[in-house]
């Protein structure tokens, strides 16, 4: 406890996003042209400019490297897998991605503007929302009001206004409850709409999270394990609900998995991170296929043990 | 199984605001014509002045969830800055003080809750403590906050609202209670508001309640700056309305500690929670002495009672913390629950 609080406490303190290619370059110019002579080794993207481009993403943990040199650039639209074995990373990226860490080298490119550091206290603003892979719901609100809590980056009227209960403050509150009332029947859950979210089983929770993140309707979702500790039935309900919030708000969706068959079904690119480094990043087809991620995730391992261990893999 | 849905349908017989509402009715209209002066000067005027003591800590700690052992020194805060607004400040309305009191002990707890930004839990409350010895030393250290006079103590001024005198006992109750329920009324609207959801937010989940975008850091001033502000103004009650003196002395650590108990007793992160905390510390000791007198005849002495009543008050709070976390109400509510269904079945 006390580790985790000073070291939030530290990032608070450190400067937010002192941009490092600070011009702000649009995104018409980031997709083609690397202008400044970067031997950086993104696919040149026919057609739309990426919504998420990372440029040589390090970071490191004391002597511990949690990610070298990555770089992936990310569709609009697209539905974007990054797994790899425990230990790989995968969560550090998210939190990069998301500002909670700052990268020691490169940066973070969204909708073509770059940062040394994602500003977390403005993410929401910049139509980035993401879910944790430890719950991280308000157990002290019920449902209704942590999905509703997905809209306080909106809420102008100050904090007189709404206990007099005058200005915008009543219109606020209308307007947010019934957005988070529409995002509850679209995902299912008007029926604990009035519950405690502490009190929900895991499932639901995990639910309860992606909701509130959506309620921003924001352009990039990020989901940091979304499936884990799912049953085999609310894993591949939790992927429905992932590909209809695409479809149905065109966002743009980045997830981490461990499950290789859901992520397989879901995504339209992988992502595959082995020790801090990506690679593979491809179609699900390729991925499936390629030798290192095959290596990386089973293990280099003669034909006998890699059955056995999918054998007892099956057995849970 | 079945008798679940049952139990929540038959839950909300009254609407909300008929309990408070009666309760009120029986405060300004029963209570007066009943009560004896011991009720009110022994009993009632510290309640209230701790209820609301104990709503304003538990706004901060409670909804905010930020530990703070500096109560005392808001309350002294507040009681200091009303007596110097009322005597420095010609016509001045004493309302007006208490106002301009509660803004100071505001201003003060956004200063000492500057930590809070940095500093989380056990270190966060070590840091208030910064606030408590701060405030006693320099109230007792400039003798111009306590206008020179020799001793350090002072007599509070009269009270009266909008020209209408409040003196005795019951008028000072009428004092107290009316400012209590106001504030508490305010308090309560706030915890439901946004902003209240917003210091939920701040106490279950910081670092969501960043991403999603909700301000944690104007979030946390802003807790400690209204919880100071009713704090500030318990304290003028305190001082005006039930010792009717003012000395650093009354507003040291124990009664930072004792606001504390009161919140944990009572149930964190309810406002009806301090009510019942505050009551039971009124209460209690009395009780306790009564009780020993009776059993014990002339050994029960203020020692033996003092040493006694922090024994069975630290058992209790042990107590709580382990079966009924969140304290009296949910206690009481569970109680009521039972009651109903009883009811209902027969």
């Amino acid at each position: 406890m006390a580790l985790s609080g000073s070291a939030l406490g530290l990032m608070e303190a450190s400067v937010y996003a002192p941009e490092v290619f600070a011009r702000g370059l649009p995104a018409s110019l980031l997709s083609g042209e690397q202008a400044e002579g970067r031997a950086v080794s993104v696919e040149p993207v026919a057609g739309p400019a990426p919504l998420l481009s990372l440029q040589g993403i390090g970071l490191s943990f004391g002597g511990v490297v949690a990610l070298a040199d990555i770089d992936l650039s990310v569709n609009p639209g697209e539905i974007r897998a990054i797994i790899g074995p425990n230990g790989a990373g995968k969560s550090s990226l998210i939190n990069v991605i998301s500002g909670v860490y700052r990268p020691d080298r490169g940066h973070i490119g969204l909708h073509g503007i770059g940062y040394a550091q994602v500003p977390t206290q403005r993410l929401a603003r910049l139509g980035v929302a993401r879910t944790f892979q430890n719950l991280a719901l308000f157990k002290g609100l019920s449902v209704l009001d942590n999905v509703a809590a997905g809209l306080a980056y909106k809420v102008r009227s100050n904090f007189a206004g709404q206990v007099l209960g005058i200005g915008r403050s009543r219109e606020e509150r209308r307007d947010s409850l019934n957005r988070a009332d529409q995002i509850l029947d679209f995902l299912d859950l008007a029926a604990v709409r009035d519950r405690l979210a502490g009190t929900l089983p895991y499932g639901l929770q995990k639910r309860v999270e992606l909701a509130r993140a959506l309620v921003a309707e924001p352009r990039l979702l990020l989901l940091d394990e979304p499936m884990a500790g799912m049953t085999a039935n609310e894993k591949s309900e939790m992927a429905a609900f992932v590909r209809a919030a695409r479809d149905r708000f065109a966002t743009t969706v980045v997830l981490i998995e461990h499950d290789v068959g859901v992520v397989m079904g879901l995504s339209d690119r992988i992502a595959v991170l082995d020790y801090g480094r990506k690679i593979a990043d491809a179609t699900p087809d390729e991925v499936r296929n390629d030798p290192r991620v095959i290596d990386a995730y089973l293990g280099v391992a003669s034909d006998n043990e890699a059955l056995s261990r999918n054998e007892g893999r099956a057995g849970i | 199984m079945a008798a679940i849905p049952a139990e929540f349908s038959s839950a909300p017989v009254l609407p909300k605001w008929v309990v408070p509402v009666l309760l009120l009715a029986f405060a300004y209209g029963v209570v007066p014509l009943i009560g004896s002066s011991y009720l009110f000067e022994a009993i009632l005027l510290p309640f209230l002045a701790l209820s609301l003591a104990g709503v304003g800590l538990n706004i901060l700690t409670g909804y905010a969830g930020q530990v703070s052992l500096g109560s005392a020194a808001f309350m002294a805060a507040g009681a200091f800055a009303a007596y110097n607004f009322n005597l420095r400040v010609e016509g001045l309305p004493l309302i007006g003080s208490i106002f301009l009191a509660g803004i100071v002990a505001a201003a003060i707890g956004i200063v000492f809750g500057l930590p809070s930004l940095r500093l989380r839990g056990f270190y966060l409350a070590v840091s208030t403590l910064a606030a408590q010895f701060f405030v006693q030393w320099a109230l007792t250290k400039f003798s111009w906050f306590s206008n020179d006079s020799a001793s350090g103590v002072i007599d509070a001024p009269r009270l009266s609202i909008s020209g209408f005198a409040l003196d005795g006992a019951v008028g000072r109750y009428f004092f107290a209670l009316t400012i209590v329920a106001v504030l508490t009324f305010l308090a309560h609207r706030l915890v439901s508001s946004q902003t209240g959801r917003n210091l939920i937010a701040v106490r279950d989940n910081e670092t969501a309640a960043r991403i999603i975008g909700i301000p944690v850091l104007k979030t946390k001033l802003l807790a400690f700056a209204i919880s100071s502000f009713i704090i500030g103004v318990a304290g003028v009650i305190w001082a005006f309305a039930y010792l009717r003196t003012v000395e650093p002395a009354g507003f040291n650590l124990d009664r930072s500690f004792q606001i504390l108990f009161i919140i944990i007793i009572g149930g964190l992160a309810s406002i009806r929670g301090a009510f019942f905390g505050a009551a039971l510390i009124v209460v209690f000791p009395l009780a306790l002495s009564r009780l020993g007198g009776f059993l014990l005849g002339d050994v029960f002495d203020s020692g033996v009672l003092d040493m006694s009543q922090r024994i069975v008050l630290g058992a209790l709070i042990i107590l709580f913390l382990i079966l009924e976390p969140d304290g009296l109400v949910a206690l009481w509510d569970r109680i009521r629950r039972r009651l109903l269904l009883a009811w209902q079945t027969t």
